[in-house]
């Protein structure tokens, strides 16, 4: 799942946007139902991270469980690929300009 | 795992949750040497109050890097501050600062990855930070400019000087910034954009 010490892919990126599917159900632990209290709207896996003052590594971990039990949905961020589209780069620029 | 109980966990204010529309996220580093203005530049543009990661150094880190040593033996903390720019109902910007110190170079391979490009947020009081940055990120292929915090007790260099200083190509951009400035750290954003749109343009030529 992390990035390992080679670079290989992580499928949890730290700007993975986290949904909860479902309330917690009574066998949650405590920190699961803390997450996904946290993810009723959209939120990025950093900002899980900050909220409940754990590293991404053990975010990660818990977010793998909350996937296999379908009790969150996982957003995946856009990755920049060799360059990235320009109507992305456009997109970013005008709410750049907005601020 | 030092858990604190779920009772007691703050979470994003309201006004800070994201609408459910949002579908997908970017994210920019800001990188730099302590005390450079990172944190002030990401909360100069930040929709939230930046907010903080925390990474341990731990077992993964090693090896990554040859320098680390024996004074990895202990576990460390490293923070990561950030903050967020809603583009769209449906877009995010992220932006992270992170520290440039070879020694914190095990927290850029999830960080890098994917991110849109960088900025490297320089300090003409210690320049020597700058170098190992710019030639880590053009040997990962992380294309990035380079923004220069204007300290008021700072020596001011001409920007050529400073671009045959830090040894930077002719078409990386180089400009000054006042980091506490809103306006100022968005056209810095805007002066990465505008680079990596050249860049694709250029791609799409060729």
């Amino acid at each position: 799942m992390v990035a390992g010490p080679d670079g290989e892919r992580a499928d949890i990126d730290l700007v993975t946007l986290i949904v909860a599917r479902a309330d917690p159900p009574p066998s949650a632990t405590p920190e699961q139902a803390a997450m996904l209290r946290l993810c009723t709207a959209p939120i990025s896996v950093a900002e899980l991270s900050a909220y409940l003052s754990l590293p991404f590594s053990v975010v990660t971990v818990l977010l793998t469980e909350l996937l296999a039990a379908e009790l969150v949905q996982a957003r995946a961020p856009i990755v920049r690929q060799a360059l990235p589209d320009r109507s992305l780069l456009e997109a970013v620029m005008h709410g750049l300009q907005r601020l | 795992m030092d858990f604190k109980g779920s009772d007691t966990i703050p979470g994003p204010r309201t006004e800070d949750h994201l609408p459910h529309t949002a579908q997908a996220a970017v994210k920019i580093v800001i990188v730099g040497g302590f005390g450079v203005g990172k944190t002030t530049m990401v909360g100069s543009v930040s929709e939230i109050r930046p907010l903080t990661t925390e990474e341990t150094m731990t077992q993964a880190g090693i090896g990554v890097d040859d320098n680390f040593g024996s004074e990895t033996k202990t576990a460390t903390t490293v923070a990561m501050d950030f903050g967020r720019i809603s583009i769209t109902d449906q877009l995010v910007l992220y932006l992270f600062g992170t520290p440039g110190q070879e020694r914190f170079w095990f927290l850029w391979n999830g960080l890098f990855e994917g991110a849109l490009g960088a900025v490297v947020l320089i300090d003409t009081r210690r320049l020597e930070v700058s170098f190992d940055v710019i030639g880590r990120l053009e040997e990962r292929g992380v294309p990035f400019v380079v923004a220069v915090n204007s300290f008021p007790d700072g020596p001011r260099y001409p920007i050529p000087e400073l671009r045959t200083a830090l040894d930077l190509a002719d078409e990386i951009p180089i400009i000054e910034c006042d980091a506490r400035r809103r306006a100022s750290s968005r056209d810095v954003l805007m002066t990465l954009l505008r680079f990596l749109h050249s860049l694709a343009r250029a791609k799409a030529r060729a």
